[in-house]
C-alpha cells in the first residue's frame, strides 16, 4: 500500500529519522499531513485518503462541521506519545460522523502493514488516552501535594497493585509537566470539567517554561 | 519487633480475600485462627488453602514438609472466642462500616489488651472503623489486593487514634510474612481504589459519550500505556455491580464528580450485565469458563 507524506514542520508521530518516512512515495492514493497541517483541509480528487496529523485539536478544526453531518476521506491520526518520550506503537485513529469507510479501511491497512496498531476514536478532545489518563495524572499530583503519600509509593502501588509498567508520577514527570499542563488545558478548555483542570505542580511547570502554547 | 506477634486471626476467612490473607499469615509460620459465621464456607476455605499449597510444592515454590507445617498452622472456628488468643486480628468482612465497627467492639471484649485489629477495608476510614472500639489506638488499615496469597502490596494506613508504635509493629508484620508495604493517609480509596475507581468510570463515560468502542478503547490503553488488561476488561472482571458500590461508597464522601457511578454502568447492571461473573458486560464471555482457567 503507497503512501505520500506531505511534511510541515516537525512530526510528533514520525520525528525526523523514523522508518516510517523510508516507505513513503512522492505519489501515493493516501496522503499524510505531517507536522503543522493546513486551517483548511479538504478532500483531493484521486486520494482514498488525507489523513491530518492532529495535536490536541479536533479534526473538525481542519475541515469545519456541519451539525453532526460532517465526514469526507479527510481523518484525523495521532501517534500516541507521553510528551518527550519515543512515540509508542498506537495510532489513534479519528474519524467523524460521516467519515468515508473507504478512507477509513484504508488507514487502517496501511498503518497496521507498517506494524503499529491502531484504534478508531470519535473527533473527540483527547482522542481516547489523553482524555482517559490525564485526570488520573491530575489526581496523582494532587494527591501528592495533599499528603496522602510519597510519589514512590504511588508509583510502586499502581505498579504492584495494578500491573501497571509505570507509575502516574513517573509517567507525567517523565513526559515533561508542562506538556501535561498543555494537554489538560486543552482538554479543560473543551470539557470545562475539574478533572481536566491542569494540577497545580502542571501549573507551576508550564509557567517556568514560559511557553504555554507551543506544539 | 513482630515478636509480639504469634497468632493471628482473620475474620471473614471463608471469603475469597480472607482465605488468601490466611495463607499469608500461615505461610510465614504464624498460627492461624480463621474465623467466618458461616463452616460451610471455612471447610471450602480449607479445601482451597490446601489446593494452593499444593501447588506451590508441585511448582518447587515451597518444600512437601513446609506445605504440612503451614497447614497444621490453620484452625478454624465459627465463635468469635476462637480469637481470644490472637495478638493481631484481620478483618476481611463485608465492606460496610456498621458490620465492622461491631465486629471490633465485640473482639475488644474477647482479645488481649496488646492485641491490634486490623481492617482490610478498601474504601472505609480506618477512624471511623475504629470509632467506639474500646482501643482506637490499636486499630490500623491493613489493605491487602487480590488475590493476596499473589499479590505482594499492602496498602497501610493509620487511623487520626492509632498508636505509632502499634502502627510500627503491624508493618513489621506484614514484612515478616514476606509482603510489601506502603503507608498511605487514612483518606477514601488510600492509593489504590482512589486512581482507579474514577478512571473506571472515566472509561466507562467515554463509552457512553462514543468516545471509542469498549474494545478500541481496551486495545488503546494495553497499546499506548503498556497496561496488562484494559480497563473495561477489568471493570468486567471486578463486577460492574461491585463499581457502582465502589462508586456508591466514594462519591459522597469525596463529592468527585467523577467518583459518581455513569448512567451506562446503572443500565447495564439492571440489564443483567456484571462482567464475567454474568458471561456479560462490556465483552461477552459466554463459554469461555472460569477466569484464568
Amino acid at each position: 500500500m503507497s503512501y505520500e507524506i506531505r511534511l510541515n514542520g516537525n512530526s510528533r508521530s514520525f520525528p525526523s529519522g523514523d522508518a516510517f518516512f523510508d516507505g513513503a512515495t512522492d505519489d501515493a492514493d493516501i496522503v499524510l499531513l505531517l507536522g503543522t497541517p493546513s486551517a483548511t483541509v479538504v478532500p483531493e480528487v484521486g486520494k482514498t485518503a488525507i489523513l491530518v496529523e492532529l495535536d490536541t485539536e479536533c479534526l473538525g478544526v481542519h475541515t469545519g462541521e456541519s451539525a453532526g453531518e460532517e465526514g469526507s476521506s479527510v481523518l484525523g491520526f495521532a501517534r500516541y506519545r507521553n510528551g518527550e518520550d519515543p512515540p509508542s506503537n498506537l495510532i489513534e485513529l479519528v474519524r467523524q460522523p460521516n467519515s468515508d469507510e473507504d478512507a477509513i479501511a484504508a488507514a487502517k491497512t496501511l498503518f497496521e502493514l507498517a506494524g503499529y496498531t491502531v484504534c478508531l476514536c470519535s473527533d473527540q478532545a483527547g482522542r481516547i488516552i489523553d482524555r482517559l489518563v490525564r485526570p488520573k495524572y491530575n489526581d496523582a499530583l494532587r494527591f501528592l501535594d495533599e499528603g496522602l503519600a510519597t510519589a514512590k509509593d504511588m508509583d510502586l502501588t499502581c505498579c504492584m497493585g495494578l500491573g501497571y509498567p509505570d507509575g502516574p508520577i513517573e509517567r507525567v514527570e517523565r513526559g515533561g509537566m508542562a506538556e501535561h499542563y498543555r494537554n489538560t488545558h486543552a482538554l479543560f478548555e473543551t470539557y470545562g470539567t475539574q478533572g481536566f483542570a491542569p494540577a497545580r505542580r502542571a501549573v507551576v511547570a508550564n509557567a517556568r517554561a514560559g511557553t504555554p502554547e507551543k506544539k | 519487633m513482630t515478636g509480639k506477634i504469634k497468632t493471628v486471626g482473620i475474620c471473614g476467612a471463608g471469603g475469597t480475600m480472607g482465605a488468601g490473607i490466611a495463607i499469608v499469615a500461615a505461610r510465614a509460620g504464624f498460627e492461624t485462627v480463621c474465623y467466618d459465621t458461616a463452616a460451610d464456607a471455612l471447610d471450602r476455605a480449607r479445601t482451597q488453602t490446601d489446593g494452593f499449597f499444593v501447588k506451590s510444592v508441585e511448582r518447587g515454590k515451597m518444600s512437601a514438609d513446609d506445605r504440612d507445617a503451614a497447614m497444621a498452622q490453620v484452625s478454624n472456628t465459627t465463635d468469635l472466642g476462637g480469637l481470644a488468643d490472637c495478638d493481631l486480628v484481620i478483618e476481611a468482612v463485608f465492606e460496610e462500616l456498621t458490620i465492622k465497627q461491631k465486629l471490633f467492639r465485640a473482639l475488644n471484649g474477647i482479645c488481649a489488651e496488646h492485641a491490634i485489629f486490623a481492617s482490610n477495608t478498601s474504601t472505609l476510614s480506618i477512624t471511623e472503623i475504629a470509632s467506639g472500639c474500646g482501643r482506637e489506638d490499636k486499630v490500623v488499615g491493613m489493605h491487602f489486593c487480590l488475590p493476596a496469597q499473589l499479590m505482594k502490596l499492602i496498602e497501610m494506613s493509620p487511623g487520626i487514634n492509632t498508636a505509632d508504635s502499634i502502627f510500627d509493629t503491624a508493618w513489621a508484620w506484614t514484612e515478616a510474612v514476606g509482603q510489601i508495604p506502603v503507608k498511605t493517609q487514612d483518606k477514601p480509596g488510600f492509593i489504590l481504589n482512589a486512581l482507579l475507581v474514577p478512571f473506571n468510570n472515566d472509561c466507562i463515560r467515554a463509552v457512553e459519550a462514543g468516545v471509542a468502542e469498549p474494545a478500541e478503547i481496551d486495545n488503546a490503553i494495553k497499546a499506548g500505556l503498556g497496561y496488562r488488561m484494559g480497563p473495561l476488561e477489568l471493570i468486567d472482571l471486578i463486577g460492574l455491580d461491585t463499581q457502582i458500590r465502589l462508586s456508591e461508597a466514594f462519591y459522597p464522601i469525596t463529592l468527585d464528580a467523577r467518583a459518581a457511578a455513569p448512567p451506562l454502568l446503572r443500565r447495564m447492571v439492571a440489564a443483567g450485565r456484571l462482567g464475567r461473573k454474568s458471561g456479560a458486560g462490556f465483552f461477552d464471555y459466554a463459554g469461555s469458563g472460569m477466569y484464568g482457567g
